[in-house]
């Protein structure tokens, strides 16, 4: 080209750098910013971008004017402003290659949102500086009333940028409240509304960069919310298409400038930059952090320093804003040439060099070869244990601001920009409706999700001792590990600078966190004392209950051929195997319900015995319950052990009730397994969005099934429930019939009752979330149904010191109260699930929102 | 209306952590408290979006509270961050009569074989390894590979052949982690 045209081909302009390559960049930057850790970080990440900058363009300009000094290098004709103005150019980081860098290597969060927020800012800076300096250079004389004039222009420009930034991040979340008709334009707005930011801010000359990323920054949070599904995919990938091919474009300017453009090459001038480049970073950030150091709860390390000050990569920005100085100006050329070398120094030998000097800083990293499994295992969860440690810190305390911010914020802008008035969604009612979405993930993951199905079955098949391992099964081990295990901050990720948000690993994390805690609901507590497990919950492990089932056994007369059932009934669950589905794959999509069906009979027919084994229990419970003298009657007729009479036969029934209980438990296990299987078959079925006649009728069909085992669920949990309650009745009788037999003490009462309480009051979250859902979707779908009394009364506190007081009597009275609302809450948030399920089956479209929303 | 509970914890923090770690983690206490009665109880940390998200977190969570009790004040809250204080230079060569502190490699070590011991018979078994393995690779490892990671990692750490990790043998294990 060059030599057919012999002239070059760089077509960089101001006006194409200003009006279509910069903005899409740092519009990219601030929307993906990740708000709240930058909010977080907010006073370092501004102290490190504008003192920083600062610091290091006046440093660097008055010691190259120090350097132009020098006769004998020829360059004295570059007089004070030019070397400012040339020191603002070369002080923009554009660290990207470090970025990189830090996400592989899962760098410390706080690090590397310092050096993402201080590249976003100092752009900023930087080209506000900029135009300060060029103006200033440009006059002939320069008064000091020039100068502060100047420095009060930069902080207007500044604070006028973010002004507009706000007013039209607020207007475009404003408009998109009412986009729902037309869903296509919501993405048009955004970048409307923020190119009309960055447009009018250049107008009024104020920052313009500052206007486009404040709007970007303030709009996310609501548009995201309002926005269809849909158009929020459109606005992301659009962004990062848009500022990646922006970038692409600058640096692609880059290397035909390179190659092209008259050079002007002095060996001192560039030399001395490059050298003042790293000197004066890595001095601001050494004192920098000193400074800050004193602020912050975690301090910044030297390793971190060093990393910060070594990874001050230049890039893009500077080149454009070099190469854009106007052509009348002295030394273009010099400036050009010398910016564009101190980039590819850079840009080459600091971004590559970067990752193997981490590496040797990383003290941990350097005996990798002496890392057994445990060392990988251990380290790996100490991290995490750290990590979790600094997260409950909270590091930095912007606490108050945050708080008063957050409360202004539900209490009138999100009245105002979002469409409806949902309930500020926190973690935790991500996790409720995770419980609807958790059907889904069933089909993503070939394992189980939840670590404690997997457990049991693993738990099951006895391990079979292996002697030795050889070395090679022993490096894939690690090999294995070392690719799946989680890494820490694995958010990190979310806000790549080249890459869109992945979320997947949050989205197993938090499903697997939201297992645990639907286990927990489920069997109150099992870190608490055994005593307290004793009444309601399953024992810890399962090789536990083999010996107890056994005993069953004995005591189920006339069913020996049932028990083996029972037993598969019980490892069913967890032994299932999962079906590995390819939603992309729409045959094989379409098979695993068929295949599902076989399991769902098996459970049906599973569970149609359970009602019939049940019968007999029940019939003993009734009984007992109906006369209660007579009940504890039948139950010894039913256990044959008695005739030995070596037994201690109170001891002995106490067990049998305890088997009971597991044995409905696991019933219920089972049935909600099922459950959440056709869930899951049904929400696949829905999502593949085929309207063929086929699948609706599969549909159909599923969710008949599915109401059936609902039903038997509620019929089991009542079962469950009138044999607690018979348990209880019986030990109050025992109690009055036998004074000094097991007569339960106060201390065993109270624990069982704090942990049905935390049980309830977990039920009533759930619940909440649930109706909040409900009524945020359409809220006809609670119609008719009213939450129990139990709902509403809660005043944990008191209650708590009461109990302390109570008698024993009372305290039962308590307990049993206590019971009849757990399964009156139970029985409602069962309700109310099947309302939803039933009523709007599109709601797992939200709950996918949310979940992106969460990252 | 914690003043006089404040002041005193402070004293008997000031040994371990220095003024502004408390005051700072005090403010923290106070603005996770959402109950605002001086204590935080589980719901409280599992609001915590990062801590949510922690593979560990629900363990973690755990190590603030004692046997049986779900409420923590400010003071059982700093003893347990106490053992993630780094180890100051100047602190390595003190007097050895002064009983170890928190964060002495040993305890920290402790803290780290409590997220493990589920059941607290100071032994890590085969199952609670798995248990927390479990909770910290991605669903990618199938269980049977997983179980003979962890059949591995205990027969590596186990000297005394009781298929279990005591607490000395964790401590060998990891000599060269640096918690």
């Amino acid at each position: 080209m060059y030599s057919v045209h012999e002239e070059s081909p760089a077509v960089l302009t101001t006006d194409v750098f200003f009006l279509y390559l910069l903005p899409p960049i740092v519009l990219d930057a601030g929307y993906f910013m990740p708000t709240r850790l930058f909010f977080e970080n907010c006073g370092t990440v501004l102290w490190f971008s504008v003192v920083g900058t600062l610091w290091n363009s006046i440093g660097i300009g008055i010691s190259l004017f120090g350097i132009c000094q020098i006769e004998a290098f020829g360059i004295q004709d570059i007089n004070l402003q030019e070397n400012l103005l040339f020191g603002t150019i070369i002080s923009t980081v554009d660290p990207v290659a470090v970025l990189a860098v830090f996400e592989e290597i899962n760098i410390n969060e706080q690090l590397y949102i310092v050096v993402f927020g201080e590249s976003l800012y100092n752009d900023a800076i930087t080209v506000a500086l900029y135009s300060l300096f060029k103006y200033i250079s440009q006059m002939d004389q320069v008064d000091s009333i020039d100068i502060f004039l100047g420095t009060a222009d930069f902080f207007v420009v500044g604070f006028g940028g973010i002004m507009f930034g706000l007013l039209f991040g607020f207007v475009a979340a404003f408009t998109t409240r009412f986009t729902a008709n037309t869903r296509e334009l919501e993405p048009v707005f955004v970048f409307m509304y923020s190119y009309l930011a960055y447009l009018l801010a250049e107008l009024f000359s104020l920052s313009s960069i500052m206007a486009i990323v404040t709007c970007a920054l303030t709009m996310k949070y609501y548009v995201e919310e309002n926005v269809s599904q849909r158009s929020c995919t459109t606005i992301r990938h659009f962004l990062k298409m848009w500022s990646s091919v922006s970038e692409t474009l600058i640096f692609f300017f880059l290397g035909v400038t390179t190659v092209t453009s008259k050079h002007e090459w002095n060996w001192a001038y560039i030399g001395f930059t490059l050298i003042f480049c790293i000197v004066w970073r890595g001095l601001g950030v050494l004192v920098l952090a000193q400074i800050i150091n004193n602020f912050r709860t975690i301090p910044f390390t030297f390793k971190d320093q060093f990393s910060m000050a070594y990874g001050g990569l230049r890039g893009a920005i500077c080149f454009s804003l070099a190469f854009l100085l106007p052509d009348t100006f002295p030394r273009r050329n010099l400036f050009t040439t010398a910016a564009v070398a101190v980039i590819i120094f850079t840009v080459f030998i600091q971004g590559i060099t970067i990752r193997p000097l981490i590496d040797y800083l990383n003290v941990r990293r350097t005996n990798r070869k002496l890392m057994t499994i445990n060392v990988e295992i251990h380290s790996r969860a100490m991290e995490h244990t750290i990590a979790g440690i600094e997260d409950l810190c909270g590091q930095w305390s912007h606490y108050y601001w945050k708080d008063k911010f957050k409360k202004i914020n539900d209490r009138f802008l999100r009245k105002v920009l979002i469409k409806d008035n949902r309930p500020q969604s926190s973690i935790v009612s991500l996790y409720k409706k995770l419980e609807l979405q958790n059907a889904l993930v069933l089909l993503d993951s070939n394992g189980g999700i939840s670590g404690a199905p997997s457990l049991t079955s693993l738990q099951e098949q006895k391990p079979t001792k292996r002697e030795t391992f050889l070395p090679e099964e022993v490096w894939s081990m690690q090999e294995l590990l070392s690719k799946n295990m989680y890494k820490i901050r694995e958010r990190t990720l979310t806000y790549t600078r080249h890459s869109l948000p992945n979320e997947t690993r949050t989205k197993e994390i938090l499903l697997r966190r939201h297992s645990t805690i639907r286990k927990s609901m489920r069997k109150a507590g099992t870190w608490q004392t055994p005593a307290a497990a004793k009444y309601y919950s399953l024992p810890p492990t399962v090789q536990n209950l083999q010996p107890r089932l056994r005993l069953r056994k004995y005591s189920l007369t006339g069913d020996d051929d049932g028990d083996d059932d029972i037993a598969s009934e019980i490892n069913f669950p967890p032994a299932r195997p999962r079906l590995q589905l390819r939603a992309k794959e729409p045959r094989r999509a379409l098979q695993p319900p068929r295949n599902k069906l076989e399991t769902v009979n098996e459970v049906r027919t599973d569970s149609r015995r359970t009602p019939m084994v049940d019968y007999e229990n029940r019939g003993g419970s009734a009984m007992s319950e109906n006369s209660k003298g007579r009940g504890t009657g039948t139950k010894r007729a039913l256990t044959p052990m008695r005739q030995f009479g070596l037994f201690n036969e109170q001891g002995l029934k106490n067990k049998e009730k305890e088997d009971q209980m597991e044995m409905e438990e696991f019933r219920q296990e089972a049935l909600l397994a099922a459950i959440s299987e056709k869930d899951a078959n049904i929400a696949l079925l829905e999502l593949s969005s085929s309207k063929k006649k086929k699948t609706q009728d599969e549909v159909t069909s599923l969710k008949r099934e599915k109401d059936r085992l609902v039903q038997q669920l509620k019929q089991q949990t009542q079962n469950r429930m009138k044999l607690m309650a018979d348990n209880y009745e019986d030990d109050h009788l025992k109690s009055h019939s036998d004074q000094t037999n097991h007569k339960p003490s106060p201390d065993q009462i109270i624990p069982p009752l704090l942990d049905l309480n935390q049980n309830r009051s977990k039920l009533k979250l759930y619940i909440g979330h649930l109706t909040a859902l409900c009524q945020d979707r359409d809220p006809k779908i609670l119609q008719g149904i009213a939450p129990p009394t139990s709902y509403h009364h809660d005043d944990r506190a008191a209650w708590e010191e009461e109990l302390q007081k109570m008698s024993l009597e009372q305290l039962e009275a308590e307990l049993e109260k206590c019971e009849k609302e757990s399964a009156e809450l139970q029985e409602y948030a069962n309700t109310v699930l099947q309302q939803i399920a039933d009523h709007c089956p599109d709601i797992l479209e939200q709950v996918v929102n949310a979940l992106e929303e969460s990252s | 209306m914690f003043t006089g509970v404040y002041n005193f914890i402070y004293f008997l923090i000031s040994l371990t952590v220095s003024h502004s770690q408390i005051t700072r983690l005090y403010s923290r206490f106070t603005s996770l408290d959402k109950g605002e009665n001086g204590t935080l109880c589980r719901e409280d940390f599992q609001r915590i979006p990062e801590l949510a998200i922690n593979p560990l977190g629900d363990r973690i969570i755990n190590t603030f509270f004692p046997e049986g009790e779900d409420q923590v004040n400010f003071r059982g809250f700093m003893r347990t961050l106490a053992h993630f204080r780094p180890i100051d230079d100047h602190e390595k060569n003190k007097d050895p009569n002064v009983s170890e502190p928190l964060n002495s490699r040993n305890n920290k070590l402790l803290f780290a074989f409590r997220l493990y011991d589920l059941d607290k018979d100071d032994k890590i078994s085969r199952d609670e390894l798995l248990q927390v393995l479990r909770m910290m690779v991605g669903v990618n490892i199938s269980d049977d590979q997983l179980g003979s990671i962890a059949d591995r990692t205990i027969q590596e750490a186990d000297q005394d052949g009781d298929s279990c990790i005591s607490f000395t043998e964790f401590i060998k294990v990891n000599f060269y982690t640096s918690p």
